[in-house]
């Protein structure tokens, strides 16, 4: 910011409400954090509190890594975020590209009905799928979570993209027509580079629900070799036991990927290579 | 040889027709310029030649061959854009390259065309660089150098002056001029800027909503125009007009007279009062009030001490006036 324009009180009072709202948001997680660190007894006896000598246990990641095949659910979660999320993003820009720039019969009510997705949530149709994915013989395969979680992807990725598609120049494109490029290669080579922001923020809004999702992956794919991360750390929490410590031990852990993927994104959504195309 | 032909070329976006029945016939090496205010449909008619578009009806003849049914890309073209569109992935160098990859040339002749292109534009510095590290007025430069290394048939410009600053677009002009002299290509070339066309074109075709004004030479049009459009078109400051009825001649029919062919005459025709002076150096712009409350325009050469309010009397010579009916068509006086 200009100097200049810069004051000292607002800038102090700016990041007050900053750093509080920080403080507020990765509160939760902090706890979640500290406790994954501590007896059974020292977590309810005092939950706010830092482990101590006294208190400090590996116990609950010890439970996570004994009991089940965490490091499968961990992958299993990973290939249907990642799978899922590539599928998102090939065909909701593919989609979007085609409804921007092409014009054609009914082009509008396209758009309108691929964006009605945003408005009717898929759980509604559970039943429907369950069906399809028992024809189909796709139940307890990580293909019927990632269909799903495309399918449920679509409409927003289709929405956000297809108006930062029209964003980019129509000269970009006739140009390269002009000099022989094919539509594919327009479409990748010239016009996804130049919506990589829009396509980290779809990313991004969809990775975070696919990751957490306990719904389809427990009516979809419940077995054994196909359960996710969220589903797994479920068989801790009991109707009248609940294994607080693994529980916990297992959600710090389920962070850490999410987060990962989250840098490489937002890295993306920074970047623009916008400048010096056109004007 | 004819480079380009159309006849009969027709386009709608649905129901909104933007062409009307475009005849015309562009000679090889000849520089044609499309002009008209904006809305015309002289970009439209640029994209359908390029192939961008396609004709609702009509056909298009490029050095002789019917392109309708041509992908733009092997209609032997290239063209320039007013937003440079260059690839912002690519260098300099990268961007003149496309093309000529494309067309499968082998790599000898494409650096061959690429280094006689930038040393024609005095691209050699940049070559390595990319779009985002250059001037507006060097994009434009490596824009029009990517559509010279295709030695296209026909070269296209769609308003390539309006992104650059005045002093730019005055270095840019020649250098387009120079370039069509020095490469003996035919040009079509759209702007709104009159000055552009008349200094620019071989010829000009006015366009107004989808129709053909007017086709000839700068001169042609200057001196000749066929209506009232295309006399209040071209020359800047733009002709005046008012009734014919003020200076004597006949009712409803309006009079012009451009503002350099008036002068301060003591037994002209007009009378009117000063309302702003423009003192340019070179020469002085008046702009007064008219009989009958019209503005007139003056252009005087060279310096004038003339005061806000004062009254002139104008005389015009008779052979310089244009008479016009009610539908704008030019009719004897």
């Amino acid at each position: 910011m200009n100097k200049a324009r810069r004051n000292p009180l607002n800038n102090a009072a700016m990041h007050a409400i900053l750093i509080a709202y920080t403080c507020v948001a990765l509160f939760p997680v902090f706890v979640i954090l500290i406790n994954s660190f501590k007896t059974r007894k020292a977590i309810f006896r005092e939950p706010l509190a830092l482990p101590d000598a006294d208190s400090f246990s590996m116990i609950g990641y010890q439970t996570v890594m004994e009991q089940g095949d965490f490091f499968l659910y961990f992958q299993n979660s990973f290939i249907v975020t990642v799978a899922s999320l590539f599928f998102v993003l090939v065909f909701g820009a593919m989609a979007a590209f085609a409804l921007s720039e092409y014009r054609f019969k009914g082009n509008t009510l396209m758009g309108l009905y691929l964006a009605l997705g945003i408005m009717i949530p898929i759980r509604i149709g559970t039943v429907a799928i369950l069906e399809m994915m028992v024809a189909t013989g796709l139940v307890n395969t990580l293909w019927a979570l990632i269909l799903v979680y495309t399918a449920q992807g679509l409409p927003l990725a289709i929405f956000i993209l297809s108006e930062f598609m029209r964003q980019v120049s129509a000269d970009l494109k006739d140009a390269g027509r002009i000099d022989g490029l094919t539509e594919y290669t327009i479409f990748f080579r010239l016009v996804l580079p130049l919506v990589r922001p829009a396509m980290a923020t779809v990313a991004v809004f969809n990775m975070i629900p696919i990751w957490n999702d306990l719904w389809f992956p427990l009516i979809l794919a419940p077995a054994e070799h196909t359960k996710t991360l969220t589903l797994g750390s479920q068989v801790f929490i009991g109707q009248f036991v609940t294994d607080w410590n693994a529980v916990l031990s297992a959600l710090s852990m389920a962070i850490l990927p999410v987060m990962i993927l989250y840098v490489i994104f937002s890295r993306q959504l920074i970047r623009g290579i916008t400048s010096g195309a056109v004007k | 040889m004819t480079a380009l032909s159309l006849t009969k070329v027709n386009k709608s976006f649905g129901k909104v027709q933007v062409l009307y029945d475009i005849d015309l016939q562009v000679d090889e090496g000849e520089f044609v310029v499309f002009v008209g205010p904006s809305g015309c449909g002289k970009s439209t008619l640029l994209r359908v030649i390029a192939g961008l578009e396609d004709a609702t009806s009509g056909e298009i003849f490029i050095a002789g061959e019917q392109v309708n049914m041509t992908p733009p890309a092997k209609r032997g073209i290239a063209m320039v854009f007013q937003t440079y569109a260059l690839y912002p992935h690519l260098t300099v160098r990268g961007n003149m390259a496309l093309a000529l990859k494309q067309e499968g040339q082998p790599k000898d002749v494409i650096a061959a065309r690429i280094t006689e292109a930038s040393r024609m534009l005095d691209l050699d510095p940049y070559l390595d660089r990319r779009p985002s590290e250059l001037s507006g007025g060097q994009r434009q430069r490596v824009a029009i150098g990517r559509a010279v290394v295709r030695q296209p048939k026909l070269f296209l410009f769609d308003e390539p002056l309006s992104n650059l600053d005045a002093a730019l677009r005055m270095n840019t002009r020649i250098e387009i001029s120079d370039l069509h002299r020095s490469l003996g290509a035919t040009i079509i070339y759209v702007t709104h800027d009159q000055t552009e066309a008349m200094t620019l074109a071989d010829k000009i075709v006015v366009l107004r909503d989808g129709r053909v004004e007017q086709v000839g030479s700068p001169m042609e049009l200057y001196n000749n125009p066929a209506n009232q459009f295309v006399a209040g078109f071209l020359g800047a400051p733009s002709m005046n007009f008012l009734p014919a009825s003020t200076v004597g001649g006949a009712e409803g029919l309006t009079l012009g007279v451009r503002p350099e062919d008036l002068a301060r005459d003591p037994a002209g025709l007009l009378e009117a009062e000063v309302t702003h002076v423009e003192h340019l150096g070179g020469d002085t712009n008046v702009v007064l009030r008219g009989p009958v409350g019209t503005d007139i325009t003056l252009r005087l050469f060279g310096q004038h001490e003339i005061g806000f309010g004062e009254t002139l009397r104008l005389g015009f010579p008779p052979e310089r006036a244009f008479y016009f009916d009610a539908e704008g068509r030019r009719v004897a006086a």
